[in-house]
Protein backbone atom coordinates (compact mmCIF):
# COMPACT_ATOMS: atom_id res chain seq x y z
CA UNK A 1 0.00 0.00 0.00
CA UNK A 2 1.57 3.30 -1.08
CA UNK A 3 1.42 6.49 0.94
CA UNK A 4 -1.15 7.78 -1.50
CA UNK A 5 -3.60 4.92 -1.05
CA UNK A 6 -6.68 6.37 0.58
CA UNK A 7 -7.46 5.15 4.08
CA UNK A 8 -11.03 6.20 3.62
CA UNK A 9 -13.43 6.94 0.77
CA UNK A 10 -16.28 9.42 1.22
CA UNK A 11 -19.09 8.79 -1.20
CA UNK A 12 -20.59 12.21 -1.92
CA UNK A 13 -21.97 11.35 -5.34
CA UNK A 14 -25.20 13.22 -5.98
CA UNK A 15 -24.47 15.75 -3.25
CA UNK A 16 -24.38 19.44 -4.04
CA UNK A 17 -21.59 21.73 -2.88
CA UNK A 18 -20.81 22.57 -0.13
CA UNK A 19 -21.84 19.11 1.16
CA UNK A 20 -18.77 17.19 -0.17
CA UNK A 21 -16.47 19.82 1.33
CA UNK A 22 -18.30 19.64 4.65
CA UNK A 23 -17.98 15.84 4.64
CA UNK A 24 -14.25 16.16 3.99
CA UNK A 25 -13.79 18.80 6.69
CA UNK A 26 -15.59 16.62 9.22
CA UNK A 27 -13.75 13.44 8.34
CA UNK A 28 -10.16 14.50 7.70
CA UNK A 29 -9.32 15.29 11.35
CA UNK A 30 -10.20 11.67 12.22
CA UNK A 31 -7.50 10.09 10.03
CA UNK A 32 -3.81 10.05 10.96
CA UNK A 33 -1.56 12.88 9.81
CA UNK A 34 -0.12 11.86 6.45
CA UNK A 35 -3.11 9.71 5.49
CA UNK A 36 -5.17 10.30 2.37
CA UNK A 37 -8.96 10.62 2.17
CA UNK A 38 -10.73 10.21 -1.16
CA UNK A 39 -13.90 12.16 -1.90
CA UNK A 40 -16.19 10.87 -4.65
CA UNK A 41 -18.12 13.92 -5.81
CA UNK A 42 -19.83 14.64 -9.13
CA UNK A 43 -21.03 18.14 -8.33
CA UNK A 44 -19.16 20.39 -10.79
CA UNK A 45 -18.16 22.78 -7.99
CA UNK A 46 -16.24 20.05 -6.13
CA UNK A 47 -13.36 20.12 -8.63
CA UNK A 48 -12.70 23.74 -7.67
CA UNK A 49 -13.85 23.78 -4.08
CA UNK A 50 -11.90 20.76 -2.78
CA UNK A 51 -8.51 22.16 -3.91
CA UNK A 52 -9.57 25.60 -2.60
CA UNK A 53 -10.51 24.08 0.76
CA UNK A 54 -7.10 22.39 0.98
CA UNK A 55 -5.38 25.72 0.31
CA UNK A 56 -7.50 27.58 2.88
CA UNK A 57 -7.14 24.86 5.53
CA UNK A 58 -3.47 24.10 4.80
CA UNK A 59 -4.06 20.48 3.79
CA UNK A 60 -2.53 18.80 0.75
CA UNK A 61 -4.57 18.39 -2.40
CA UNK A 62 -3.12 15.24 -3.96
CA UNK A 63 -5.15 15.33 -7.17
CA UNK A 64 -8.21 14.26 -9.11
CA UNK A 65 -8.84 10.83 -10.61
CA UNK A 66 -11.78 8.95 -12.04
CA UNK A 67 -13.17 6.05 -10.01
CA UNK A 68 -15.57 3.86 -12.00
CA UNK A 69 -16.22 6.85 -14.22
CA UNK A 70 -16.96 9.21 -11.32
CA UNK A 71 -14.76 12.15 -10.36
CA UNK A 72 -12.76 11.59 -7.17
CA UNK A 73 -10.44 13.89 -5.25
CA UNK A 74 -7.62 12.83 -2.93
CA UNK A 75 -6.63 14.93 0.08
CA UNK A 76 -3.79 14.28 2.52
CA UNK A 77 -4.02 15.40 6.12
CA UNK A 78 -1.00 17.57 6.88
CA UNK A 79 -1.86 18.72 10.37
CA UNK B 1 -30.06 47.97 1.39
CA UNK B 2 -29.27 47.44 -2.24
CA UNK B 3 -25.76 46.14 -2.92
CA UNK B 4 -26.09 44.82 -6.46
CA UNK B 5 -25.08 47.82 -8.56
CA UNK B 6 -22.89 45.65 -10.78
CA UNK B 7 -26.10 44.04 -12.03
CA UNK B 8 -28.28 47.16 -12.12
CA UNK B 9 -27.64 50.54 -10.53
CA UNK B 10 -30.59 52.60 -9.25
CA UNK B 11 -31.60 55.24 -11.78
CA UNK B 12 -29.40 58.33 -11.47
CA UNK B 13 -31.44 61.54 -10.89
CA UNK B 14 -30.03 62.94 -14.14
CA UNK B 15 -31.29 59.86 -15.97
CA UNK B 16 -34.70 60.13 -14.38
CA UNK B 17 -35.06 63.80 -15.28
CA UNK B 18 -33.90 63.24 -18.85
CA UNK B 19 -36.13 60.19 -19.23
CA UNK B 20 -39.27 62.03 -18.10
CA UNK B 21 -38.51 64.88 -20.50
CA UNK B 22 -37.75 62.53 -23.34
CA UNK B 23 -41.01 60.62 -22.96
CA UNK B 24 -42.79 63.70 -24.31
CA UNK B 25 -40.10 64.68 -26.80
CA UNK B 26 -38.43 61.54 -28.00
CA UNK B 27 -41.15 59.16 -29.13
CA UNK B 28 -41.00 59.88 -32.86
CA UNK B 29 -38.88 57.84 -35.27
CA UNK B 30 -35.58 59.66 -35.81
CA UNK B 31 -35.31 58.23 -39.33
CA UNK B 32 -38.36 59.99 -40.83
CA UNK B 33 -38.63 63.29 -42.61
CA UNK B 34 -41.17 65.35 -40.71
CA UNK B 35 -40.87 67.84 -37.88
CA UNK B 36 -41.37 65.38 -35.01
CA UNK B 37 -38.79 63.05 -36.52
CA UNK B 38 -36.28 65.83 -36.95
CA UNK B 39 -36.70 66.69 -33.28
CA UNK B 40 -36.07 63.04 -32.38
CA UNK B 41 -33.03 62.96 -34.67
CA UNK B 42 -31.59 66.02 -32.94
CA UNK B 43 -32.03 64.37 -29.55
CA UNK B 44 -30.45 61.12 -30.75
CA UNK B 45 -27.51 63.02 -32.27
CA UNK B 46 -27.02 64.97 -29.04
CA UNK B 47 -26.99 61.74 -27.02
CA UNK B 48 -24.46 60.24 -29.41
CA UNK B 49 -22.30 63.35 -29.11
CA UNK B 50 -22.37 63.07 -25.31
CA UNK B 51 -21.21 59.47 -25.46
CA UNK B 52 -18.50 60.33 -27.97
CA UNK B 53 -17.23 63.17 -25.82
CA UNK B 54 -17.14 61.12 -22.61
CA UNK B 55 -15.49 58.18 -24.35
CA UNK B 56 -13.12 60.26 -26.43
CA UNK B 57 -14.30 58.78 -29.73
CA UNK B 58 -16.08 60.08 -32.84
CA UNK B 59 -19.88 60.24 -32.78
CA UNK B 60 -20.12 58.04 -35.88
CA UNK B 61 -18.22 55.33 -34.00
CA UNK B 62 -20.98 55.11 -31.37
CA UNK B 63 -23.87 52.66 -31.84
CA UNK B 64 -26.77 52.09 -29.47
CA UNK B 65 -27.78 48.47 -28.87
CA UNK B 66 -30.57 46.87 -26.87
CA UNK B 67 -28.45 45.91 -23.85
CA UNK B 68 -24.90 45.26 -22.77
CA UNK B 69 -25.40 41.63 -23.76
CA UNK B 70 -26.62 42.28 -27.28
CA UNK B 71 -23.82 44.82 -27.73
CA UNK B 72 -21.33 42.11 -26.68
CA UNK B 73 -22.89 39.64 -29.12
CA UNK B 74 -22.61 42.23 -31.90
CA UNK B 75 -19.00 43.03 -31.02
CA UNK B 76 -17.89 39.39 -30.97
CA UNK B 77 -19.87 38.04 -33.91
CA UNK B 78 -19.45 41.20 -36.02
CA UNK B 79 -15.74 41.41 -35.22
CA UNK B 80 -15.26 37.76 -36.22
CA UNK B 81 -17.35 38.16 -39.37
CA UNK B 82 -15.38 41.23 -40.44
CA UNK B 83 -12.12 39.32 -40.24
CA UNK B 84 -13.26 36.05 -41.76
CA UNK B 85 -10.47 36.23 -44.31
CA UNK B 86 -7.83 36.47 -41.57
CA UNK B 87 -9.10 33.34 -39.84
CA UNK B 88 -11.78 31.86 -37.63
CA UNK B 89 -10.12 31.85 -34.21
CA UNK B 90 -11.49 33.83 -31.26
CA UNK B 91 -9.18 34.48 -28.33
CA UNK B 92 -10.82 35.53 -25.06
CA UNK B 93 -10.00 35.55 -21.38
CA UNK B 94 -11.41 32.76 -19.23
CA UNK B 95 -13.40 35.32 -17.22
CA UNK B 96 -15.49 37.08 -19.87
CA UNK B 97 -19.15 37.83 -19.26
CA UNK B 98 -21.56 35.06 -20.24
CA UNK B 99 -22.72 37.16 -23.22
CA UNK B 100 -19.22 36.90 -24.71
CA UNK B 101 -19.03 33.19 -23.82
CA UNK B 102 -22.35 32.50 -25.51
CA UNK B 103 -21.34 34.42 -28.63
CA UNK B 104 -18.15 32.35 -28.67
CA UNK B 105 -20.16 29.13 -28.36
CA UNK B 106 -22.18 30.11 -31.39
CA UNK B 107 -18.98 30.84 -33.30
CA UNK B 108 -17.60 27.40 -32.39
CA UNK B 109 -20.87 25.68 -33.37
CA UNK B 110 -20.56 27.44 -36.74
CA UNK B 111 -17.13 25.86 -37.25
CA UNK B 112 -14.88 28.48 -35.67
CA UNK B 113 -12.40 27.93 -32.88
CA UNK B 114 -11.92 29.56 -29.52
CA UNK B 115 -9.05 29.85 -27.03
CA UNK B 116 -9.72 30.76 -23.40
CA UNK B 117 -6.69 32.48 -21.85
CA UNK B 118 -6.27 31.63 -18.15
CA UNK B 119 -6.18 34.06 -15.23
CA UNK B 120 -4.17 34.00 -12.00
CA UNK B 121 -5.54 33.51 -8.49
CA UNK B 122 -6.44 37.22 -8.33
CA UNK B 123 -8.37 37.02 -11.57
CA UNK B 124 -5.89 38.83 -13.81
CA UNK B 125 -5.35 37.48 -17.31
CA UNK B 126 -2.01 35.76 -17.93
CA UNK B 127 -0.29 38.21 -20.30
CA UNK B 128 2.28 35.72 -21.61
CA UNK B 129 -0.43 33.25 -22.48
CA UNK B 130 -2.46 36.10 -23.97
CA UNK B 131 0.39 37.28 -26.20
CA UNK B 132 1.02 33.72 -27.33
CA UNK B 133 -2.67 33.10 -28.06
CA UNK B 134 -3.22 36.28 -30.08
CA UNK B 135 -0.09 35.73 -32.17
CA UNK B 136 -1.14 32.24 -33.27
CA UNK B 137 -2.10 31.94 -36.93
CA UNK B 138 -5.71 32.57 -37.92
CA UNK B 139 -6.80 34.74 -35.00
CA UNK B 140 -9.66 37.00 -36.12
CA UNK B 141 -10.53 38.73 -32.84
CA UNK B 142 -9.44 38.93 -29.21
CA UNK B 143 -11.87 39.76 -26.38
CA UNK B 144 -10.92 41.04 -22.93
CA UNK B 145 -13.22 42.33 -20.21
CA UNK B 146 -11.99 45.69 -18.83
CA UNK B 147 -12.54 44.60 -15.23
CA UNK B 148 -14.17 41.50 -13.83
CA UNK B 149 -17.86 41.92 -13.12
CA UNK B 150 -17.65 39.12 -10.56
CA UNK B 151 -14.51 39.89 -8.58
CA UNK B 152 -13.61 43.43 -9.62
CA UNK B 153 -10.05 42.79 -10.78
CA UNK B 154 -9.00 45.33 -13.41
CA UNK B 155 -7.46 43.70 -16.45
CA UNK B 156 -4.18 44.79 -18.07
CA UNK B 157 -5.95 46.22 -21.11
CA UNK B 158 -3.05 48.40 -22.29
CA UNK B 159 -0.59 45.50 -22.29
CA UNK B 160 -3.14 43.15 -23.87
CA UNK B 161 -3.82 45.78 -26.55
CA UNK B 162 -0.09 46.10 -27.24
CA UNK B 163 0.16 42.34 -27.79
CA UNK B 164 -2.83 42.51 -30.13
CA UNK B 165 -1.35 45.40 -32.07
CA UNK B 166 1.88 43.49 -32.52
CA UNK B 167 -0.03 40.47 -33.80
CA UNK B 168 -2.30 42.59 -36.01
CA UNK B 169 -5.41 41.34 -34.20
CA UNK B 170 -8.26 43.70 -33.27
CA UNK B 171 -9.16 43.86 -29.58
CA UNK B 172 -12.70 43.97 -28.23
CA UNK B 173 -13.06 45.32 -24.69
CA UNK B 174 -16.23 44.65 -22.68
CA UNK B 175 -16.15 47.76 -20.51
CA UNK B 176 -19.57 47.29 -18.89
CA UNK B 177 -18.26 47.57 -15.33
CA UNK B 178 -15.77 50.36 -15.99
CA UNK B 179 -17.74 52.96 -17.94
CA UNK B 180 -18.70 55.88 -15.75
CA UNK B 181 -16.29 54.71 -13.04
CA UNK B 182 -12.80 54.11 -14.44
CA UNK B 183 -11.15 55.18 -17.66
CA UNK B 184 -10.37 52.42 -20.14
CA UNK B 185 -6.93 52.47 -21.80
CA UNK B 186 -6.75 53.02 -25.56
CA UNK B 187 -5.72 50.46 -28.11
CA UNK B 188 -9.02 48.66 -28.64
CA UNK B 189 -11.02 48.39 -31.84
CA UNK B 190 -14.40 47.47 -30.36
CA UNK B 191 -15.86 48.40 -26.98
CA UNK B 192 -19.21 47.74 -25.34
CA UNK B 193 -21.11 48.92 -22.28
CA UNK B 194 -24.47 48.82 -20.56
CA UNK B 195 -26.28 51.91 -19.26
CA UNK B 196 -27.88 50.20 -16.28
CA UNK B 197 -24.45 49.63 -14.78
CA UNK B 198 -23.82 53.38 -14.33
CA UNK B 199 -27.29 54.59 -13.38
CA UNK B 200 -28.93 54.77 -16.79
CA UNK B 201 -32.07 52.81 -17.60
CA UNK B 202 -32.00 49.12 -18.48
CA UNK B 203 -32.19 48.24 -22.14
CA UNK B 204 -29.48 50.52 -23.47
CA UNK B 205 -26.28 48.95 -24.70
CA UNK B 206 -23.36 50.72 -26.25
CA UNK B 207 -21.21 49.43 -29.10
CA UNK B 208 -18.21 51.47 -30.23
CA UNK B 209 -16.57 50.47 -33.50
CA UNK B 210 -13.40 52.46 -34.13
CA UNK B 211 -12.77 53.78 -37.62
CA UNK B 212 -10.87 51.30 -39.74
CA UNK B 213 -12.11 48.28 -37.80
CA UNK B 214 -13.34 45.45 -39.97
CA UNK B 215 -16.78 44.76 -38.57
CA UNK B 216 -19.73 43.18 -40.37
CA UNK B 217 -23.19 43.18 -38.84
CA UNK B 218 -24.20 39.69 -37.70
CA UNK B 219 -27.88 40.64 -38.09
CA UNK B 220 -30.30 40.70 -41.01
CA UNK B 221 -30.02 44.01 -42.87
CA UNK B 222 -31.47 47.09 -41.20
CA UNK B 223 -30.50 50.70 -41.81
CA UNK B 224 -30.99 51.98 -38.24
CA UNK B 225 -27.85 52.90 -36.30
CA UNK B 226 -25.82 53.08 -39.53
CA UNK B 227 -26.65 49.43 -40.16
CA UNK B 228 -24.91 48.29 -37.01
CA UNK B 229 -27.83 47.44 -34.76
CA UNK B 230 -31.32 46.55 -35.93
CA UNK B 231 -34.63 47.91 -34.76
CA UNK B 232 -35.90 51.29 -33.63
CA UNK B 233 -33.65 52.60 -30.87
CA UNK B 234 -35.26 53.35 -27.50
CA UNK B 235 -34.66 57.07 -27.76
CA UNK B 236 -35.96 58.17 -24.33
CA UNK B 237 -33.79 55.54 -22.63
CA UNK B 238 -30.77 56.51 -24.75
CA UNK B 239 -31.21 60.18 -23.82
CA UNK B 240 -31.39 59.20 -20.15
CA UNK B 241 -28.32 56.98 -20.55
CA UNK B 242 -26.36 59.89 -22.04
CA UNK B 243 -27.44 62.31 -19.31
CA UNK B 244 -26.47 59.88 -16.56
CA UNK B 245 -23.15 58.95 -18.16
CA UNK B 246 -22.27 62.61 -18.37
CA UNK B 247 -23.29 63.13 -14.71
CA UNK B 248 -21.42 60.14 -13.28
CA UNK B 249 -18.38 60.91 -15.39
CA UNK B 250 -18.13 64.33 -13.73
CA UNK B 251 -18.03 62.86 -10.22
CA UNK B 252 -16.35 59.52 -10.99
CA UNK B 253 -13.04 60.20 -9.26
CA UNK B 254 -14.62 61.40 -6.03
CA UNK B 255 -17.39 58.77 -5.94
CA UNK B 256 -14.91 56.06 -6.83
CA UNK B 257 -12.70 57.00 -3.94
CA UNK B 258 -15.61 57.00 -1.51
CA UNK B 259 -16.89 53.61 -2.68
CA UNK B 260 -13.40 52.17 -2.80
CA UNK B 261 -12.87 53.04 0.85
CA UNK B 262 -16.10 51.25 1.72
CA UNK B 263 -14.92 48.23 -0.26
CA UNK B 264 -11.64 48.27 1.68
CA UNK B 265 -13.64 48.34 4.88
CA UNK B 266 -15.63 45.30 3.75
CA UNK B 267 -12.48 43.43 2.73
CA UNK B 268 -10.67 43.96 6.02
CA UNK B 269 -13.68 43.59 8.31
CA UNK B 270 -15.03 40.40 6.72
CA UNK B 271 -11.57 38.83 6.84
CA UNK B 272 -11.30 39.73 10.51
CA UNK B 273 -14.81 38.83 11.70
CA UNK B 274 -15.81 35.80 9.63
CA UNK B 275 -13.64 32.68 10.07
CA UNK B 276 -12.80 30.51 7.06
CA UNK B 277 -13.55 33.15 4.48
CA UNK B 278 -11.72 33.87 1.26
CA UNK B 279 -11.80 37.45 -0.01
CA UNK B 280 -11.28 37.18 -3.74
CA UNK B 281 -10.01 39.48 -6.46
CA UNK B 282 -7.18 41.99 -6.50
CA UNK B 283 -7.18 44.06 -3.28
CA UNK B 284 -5.75 47.15 -5.01
CA UNK B 285 -6.06 47.02 -8.79
CA UNK B 286 -9.81 46.64 -8.79
CA UNK B 287 -13.11 48.30 -9.54
CA UNK B 288 -14.06 50.88 -6.88
CA UNK B 289 -17.48 49.37 -6.20
CA UNK B 290 -17.14 45.57 -6.22
CA UNK B 291 -16.13 43.20 -3.43
CA UNK B 292 -16.49 39.43 -3.48
CA UNK B 293 -15.86 36.75 -0.89
CA UNK B 294 -16.63 33.09 -0.27
CA UNK B 295 -17.51 31.48 3.06
CA UNK B 296 -16.53 27.86 3.63
CA UNK B 297 -19.31 25.36 4.38
CA UNK B 298 -22.08 27.79 3.47
CA UNK B 299 -24.60 27.28 0.72
CA UNK B 300 -24.66 30.40 -1.47
CA UNK B 301 -28.40 30.34 -1.99
CA UNK B 302 -29.07 29.98 1.73
CA UNK B 303 -26.75 32.92 2.38
CA UNK B 304 -28.50 35.08 -0.24
CA UNK B 305 -31.87 34.20 1.23
CA UNK B 306 -30.77 34.91 4.80
CA UNK B 307 -29.32 38.26 3.73
CA UNK B 308 -32.44 39.14 1.77
CA UNK B 309 -34.55 38.43 4.86
CA UNK B 310 -32.48 41.03 6.72
CA UNK B 311 -32.94 43.49 3.86
CA UNK B 312 -29.61 43.07 2.04
CA UNK B 313 -29.68 42.61 -1.74
CA UNK B 314 -26.46 41.01 -2.98
CA UNK B 315 -25.42 38.68 -5.77
CA UNK B 316 -23.67 35.29 -5.75
CA UNK B 317 -21.48 33.26 -8.09
CA UNK B 318 -22.27 29.99 -6.34
CA UNK B 319 -23.64 27.14 -8.41
CA UNK B 320 -26.87 26.80 -6.46
CA UNK B 321 -27.82 30.37 -7.38
CA UNK B 322 -27.38 29.91 -11.13
CA UNK B 323 -29.99 28.51 -13.48
CA UNK B 324 -27.49 25.97 -14.81
CA UNK B 325 -26.31 24.85 -11.34
CA UNK B 326 -22.76 25.42 -12.57
CA UNK B 327 -20.40 27.35 -10.33
CA UNK B 328 -19.21 30.71 -11.63
CA UNK B 329 -16.73 30.20 -14.47
CA UNK B 330 -14.87 33.25 -13.15
CA UNK B 331 -14.31 31.84 -9.66
CA UNK B 332 -13.46 28.44 -11.16
CA UNK B 333 -10.89 29.96 -13.53
CA UNK B 334 -9.27 31.72 -10.55
CA UNK B 335 -9.24 28.50 -8.55
CA UNK B 336 -11.02 30.10 -5.59
CA UNK B 337 -13.83 28.73 -3.48
CA UNK B 338 -17.11 28.85 -5.40
CA UNK B 339 -19.60 27.97 -2.69
CA UNK B 340 -20.81 30.42 -0.08
CA UNK B 341 -20.00 33.21 -2.50
CA UNK B 342 -21.29 36.77 -2.17
CA UNK B 343 -20.69 39.85 -4.30
CA UNK B 344 -21.46 43.30 -2.97
CA UNK B 345 -21.45 46.14 -5.46
CA UNK B 346 -21.97 49.71 -4.35
CA UNK B 347 -23.43 52.83 -5.96
CA UNK B 348 -23.86 56.52 -5.20
CA UNK B 349 -26.67 55.90 -2.70
CA UNK B 350 -24.68 53.30 -0.73
CA UNK B 351 -23.74 54.74 2.65
CA UNK B 352 -21.15 53.84 5.27
CA UNK B 353 -24.05 53.15 7.67
CA UNK B 354 -25.52 50.57 5.31
CA UNK B 355 -22.17 48.88 4.84
CA UNK B 356 -21.57 48.85 8.59
CA UNK B 357 -24.96 47.26 9.18
CA UNK B 358 -24.10 44.55 6.70
CA UNK B 359 -20.74 44.00 8.38
CA UNK B 360 -22.39 43.83 11.79
CA UNK B 361 -24.95 41.22 10.71
CA UNK B 362 -22.86 39.02 8.42
CA UNK B 363 -20.82 37.08 11.02
CA UNK B 364 -23.96 35.96 12.86
CA UNK B 365 -25.72 34.95 9.65
CA UNK B 366 -22.75 32.89 8.48
CA UNK B 367 -22.31 31.28 11.91
CA UNK B 368 -26.00 30.30 12.01
CA UNK B 369 -25.86 28.72 8.55
CA UNK B 370 -22.72 26.80 9.51
CA UNK B 371 -24.33 25.59 12.73
CA UNK B 372 -27.19 24.13 10.66
CA UNK B 373 -24.72 21.82 8.91
CA UNK B 374 -22.77 21.02 12.07
CA UNK B 375 -19.77 23.20 11.29
C1 LIG C 1 -19.04 42.78 -17.85
C2 LIG C 1 -20.45 42.72 -18.34
N1 LIG C 1 -20.70 42.58 -19.65
C3 LIG C 1 -21.95 42.55 -20.14
C4 LIG C 1 -23.05 42.64 -19.29
C5 LIG C 1 -24.42 42.56 -19.88
O1 LIG C 1 -25.12 43.76 -19.82
P1 LIG C 1 -26.71 43.78 -19.79
O2 LIG C 1 -27.09 43.32 -18.44
O3 LIG C 1 -27.09 45.20 -20.09
O4 LIG C 1 -27.20 42.85 -20.85
C6 LIG C 1 -22.84 42.78 -17.93
C7 LIG C 1 -23.98 42.82 -16.98
O5 LIG C 1 -24.40 41.81 -16.47
C8 LIG C 1 -21.52 42.82 -17.43
O6 LIG C 1 -21.26 42.94 -16.13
Amino acid sequence: MSADTPVEVLNCLGQRCPLPVIALAKRLPAVPVGAVVRVLADDPAAAVDIPAWCRMRAQEYVGAIAVDGSPAFDVRRLA
Amino acid sequence: MYFDAATATPLHPAAREALLGALDDGWADPGKLYTQARRARLLLDAARDTFAQVLGVRPDEVTFAGSGSTAAHAAVLGGLAGRRRAGAALVRSAIEHSAVLHAGERHVRAGGTETAVPVDRLGRVDLDAWAQAVSAPGVALAALISASHEVGTVQPVAAAAAACREAGVPLYVDAAQSLGRLSVPDGWSLLTGSARKWGGPPGVGLLVVRKGTRWVSPYPADDRESGRFPGAPDLPAIIAAAASLHAVHETAAQEGERQSELVDRVRTTVAATVPDVEIVGDPVDRLPHVVTFSCLYVDGEALLTALDRRGFAVSSGSACTSSTLQPSHVLAAMGVLTHGNIRLSLHRDSTAEQVDRFLAELPGIVAALRAEVGM
